[in-house]
């Protein structure tokens, strides 16, 4: 239905030749546009409505002394729906550690809750189909459970800046919402996400169409196809900077996939993207010190790059 | 009556903090409104996400902004 309305636009309308690059482009643009933008309203309004009932409050307290294993694996299927902004990762930090939720665990949910989040869900599942978003959530939670499980098994509690094992956390009796407070809430915060986010997502679409219509088939295949090794850790060092852009960045991504960048390569970007980041790095640096700071990121990279080659190789 | 809004300084501590400006003066009501930014007056709330409203020392809302005329409701 929304192709029909795109090819009226375009090709009645305006009057383009079906076929004909600017044609196909601005179709392409006002489809994908479209689509996404309806995807993005109704879900992530659903997921605010659900993310009401996991406030990080609930979600430390499920997760407090925890064994590992068990608690990775609970805090990286927490981390998707409990609502989580690098802004308050501090507080975060200190609340979980203090209340008990071990290292490892603490770390599982740290990287699971940006990188799985439903506005690159959304984006992936509409633009690379429902395969891609499931085989995303699905490697991401797995690199979640394990880079956890890794920063548990070393021990590096001493390496948590000192001031937060001193700190003294209240316990805040927070009131639950009622069911129409939650609908307010959810309405409110797809409309905020959603003006945050739309300018990335026009320009991506954009860029996307452009290369959809004028970039030559196959460009990308020979630097960035599975024979390229140096393509994954080149697409991961390319997502750091592109931090929380997830929006702008996918549809770009899907168009590049179309000219020959490889699968493994594409996941590797996306979860570069969505969970290293510099911003976040520095935030952290308020409670780690230097050593596990850079552990946390090493063992994220070293993941993030078996990823990609890991689905460069079997797809 | 004493208002207390709990965030590092992000942008929406600073919209939190403005719509509770504007719920007290629509409702017109004498209150005190600080803006508590630092880490260990924080986690003295038990408050592990940010933006937060505290109402004479009990906390209202986490995680959140909410709109003036929910914070009217609250005071």
């Amino acid at each position: 239905m929304l192709k029909n309305f795109a090819d009226y636009v375009v090709f009645t309308l305006i009057g383009l030749v079906p076929g004909s690059r600017g044609g196909e482009a601005l179709d392409f643009f006002i489809y994908d546009t479209l689509k996404i933008f309806l995807l993005l309203t109704t879900i992530i309004y659903i997921v605010a409505i659900i993310r009401t009932s996991f406030p990080p409050e609930k979600t430390k307290r499920v997760l407090s002394h925890k064994r590992e294993y068990v608690g990775n694996i609970l805090a990286a299927l927490l981390g998707i729906v409990t609502p989580f902004c690098s802004c308050s990762a501090v507080p975060l930090f200190i609340g979980f550690v203090e209340s008990g939720v071990p290292l490892g665990v603490t770390f599982s949910f740290l990287i699971s809750s940006p990188m799985v989040n439903e506005v690159a869900l959304i984006m992936l599942w509409g633009l690379f189909g429902w395969k891609i978003a499931l085989i995303y959530i699905g490697t991401g939670l797995v690199v979640a459970i394990v880079a956890g499980i890794i920063i548990g098994k070393l021990k590096m509690e001493k390496y948590v800046q000192d001031y937060v094992w001193k700190m003294q956390v209240g316990n805040a009796e927070i009131v639950p919402l009622t069911f129409r407070e939650k609908l307010s809430y959810a309405l409110e915060y797809t409309r905020e996400l959603l003006k945050k986010i739309w300018p990335y997502v026009v320009v991506g679409v954009g860029l996307g169409a452009f290369i959809h219509g004028y970039v030559p088939q196959d460009f990308l295949a020979r630097w960035a196809g599975p024979d390229n090794p140096f393509a994954v850790p080149i697409a991961v060092a390319l997502g750091v900077p592109l931090y929380s852009n997830a929006a702008g960045v996918i549809p770009i991504v899907h168009a590049l996939m179309e000219k020959g960048m490889a699968i493994g390569t594409v996941l590797a970007f996306m979860m570069a993207v969505t969970a290293l980041s510099l911003p976040e790095a520095i935030i952290l640096k308020n409670v780690l010190k230097n050593r596990l700071l850079a552990v946390f990121f090493g063992i994220l990279t070293f993941a993030i790059v078996c990823v990609g080659y890991l689905f460069n190789a079997i797809l | 009556m004493k208002i207390e809004i709990l965030g590092t300084g992000c942008a929406k501590c600073k919209t939190l903090y403005e719509n509770t400006r504007a719920a007290v003066q629509e409702k017109g009501i004498e209150a005190e409104i600080v803006k508590v930014e630092d880490i260990p007056s924080i986690m003295k709330h038990g408050v592990i996400s940010t933006p937060a409203l505290v109402v004479d020392g009990q906390v209202k809302f986490s995680g959140k902004v909410a709109s003036i005329a929910e914070i009217i409701g609250m005071l």
